[in-house]
């Protein structure tokens, strides 16, 4: 995504001021063009929100353009997960424990309204979480119900926006993830 | 047969039956004592032959907790509606359909599991999706203060 296209940038421009020598920094460069280039989500969709993470993977948006290559089926493998759809109590620990097995970095899209506040069901539900960040620590929230394919396509950019501005000087650095906390 | 067919057919085959049409279907509302006999007829009747049980719902009527069976005879294509209930909210008991129809062994532990509804000669009955301790997430007066956000 190009920077006059971004209308907030200023909170990124924060995140990079921090002081880095000029190696790291070029090393953080180079690192984040990898990792930002090649995020291979994990095939985890519980509800309709799948269905429109599919149609986001097919020909016709296809963000394999992006780099966001291909879905694995095993969390070892993948980079980011789309919490793609309502997570119930029951889902939680699966959801948690997926989450544990991805390999650092990682990331999380909360996608929908169901992942990002319980969604249609905050009300009077005795089984859905509200709100998967109770889960797992969320990077970009996805807001539909469910999410166009642009607008997830859109929340992955920022994700590639938000790497762009980590280093590896420090886990905590300057990543505004809450991964490290 | 048609709706009003049904019905026709239906009014004397029972004391204490209430049958009418409703919306879309055969309505018939009968004590739950009479519903395991009554039931078994629709099943072996031969102009009737209600051979297929498509859904078993719960209900939670506030005063009375009951059950709602949708029969589909796949001979003759038409359907009924049997409709019973208890008034007794703290041990409610029904009579199971699972020799009748097999599939009312998971719709039955579900409505036990959601609304507290035990049923007579149930080959199964345990919980299906909660825990022992949950109480009956779908009965109008079940209160969870940690889970449940209301308005």
């Amino acid at each position: 995504m190009k920077r006059e296209e971004f209308k907030d940038n200023e909170s990124l421009d924060l995140l990079k001021e921090s002081g880095t020598n000029v190696l790291l920094t070029t090393i953080d460069d180079v690192i984040n063009w990898g990792r930002k280039n090649s995020l291979w989500p994990l095939t985890f969709a519980t509800s309709c929100c799948g269905i429109e993470m599919m149609a986001a993977g097919a020909p016709r948006h296809d963000f394999a353009r992006f780099g966001m290559e291909v879905y694995r089926a095993s969390p070892r493998q993948a980079d980011v997960i789309v919490v793609a759809g309502t997570i119930v109590n029951k889902m939680a620990p699966v959801l948690k424990r997926l989450y544990d097995q991805m390999s650092e970095p990682k990331y999380v899209i909360a996608m929908g309204a169901c992942a990002i506040s319980g969604g249609p069901f905050f009300l009077n539900s005795y089984s859905v979480v509200k709100g998967v960040e109770h889960v797992i620590p969320v990077d970009v929230y996805v807001p539909g119900c469910p999410p166009r394919p642009e607008a997830l396509l859109y929340g992955m950019l920022q994700l590639q926006r938000l790497i762009e501005t980590q280093t590896i000087k420090s886990r905590k650095g300057r990543n505004l993830s809450h991964n490290d906390v | 047969m048609d709706n009003k067919q049904l019905e026709d057919f239906i009014r004397p085959l029972g004391e204490g039956l209430d049958v009418k049409t409703g919306k879309q279907f055969c309505e018939v509302t009968l004590p739950a004592d009479k519903l395991h006999s009554f039931a078994q007829l629709m099943k072996e009747n031969g102009q009737l032959k209600f051979n297929f049980l498509f859904c078993l719902t719960g209900v939670d009527y506030g005063d009375s907790l009951g059950v709602v069976y949708h029969l589909r005879s796949t001979e003759f294509n038409h359907t009924i509606v049997l409709k019973t209930k208890t008034s007794d909210r703290v041990n409610p008991v029904l009579d199971s359909v699972t020799d009748l129809w097999h599939t009312a062994d998971f719709h039955e532990r579900e409505v036990f599991d959601l609304l507290g509804i035990k049923f007579n000669n149930h080959p199964d009955l345990r919980r299906l999706f909660m825990e022992d301790s949950a109480g009956y997430p779908l009965r109008k007066d079940y209160v969870d203060e940690i889970n449940i956000v209301t308005k």
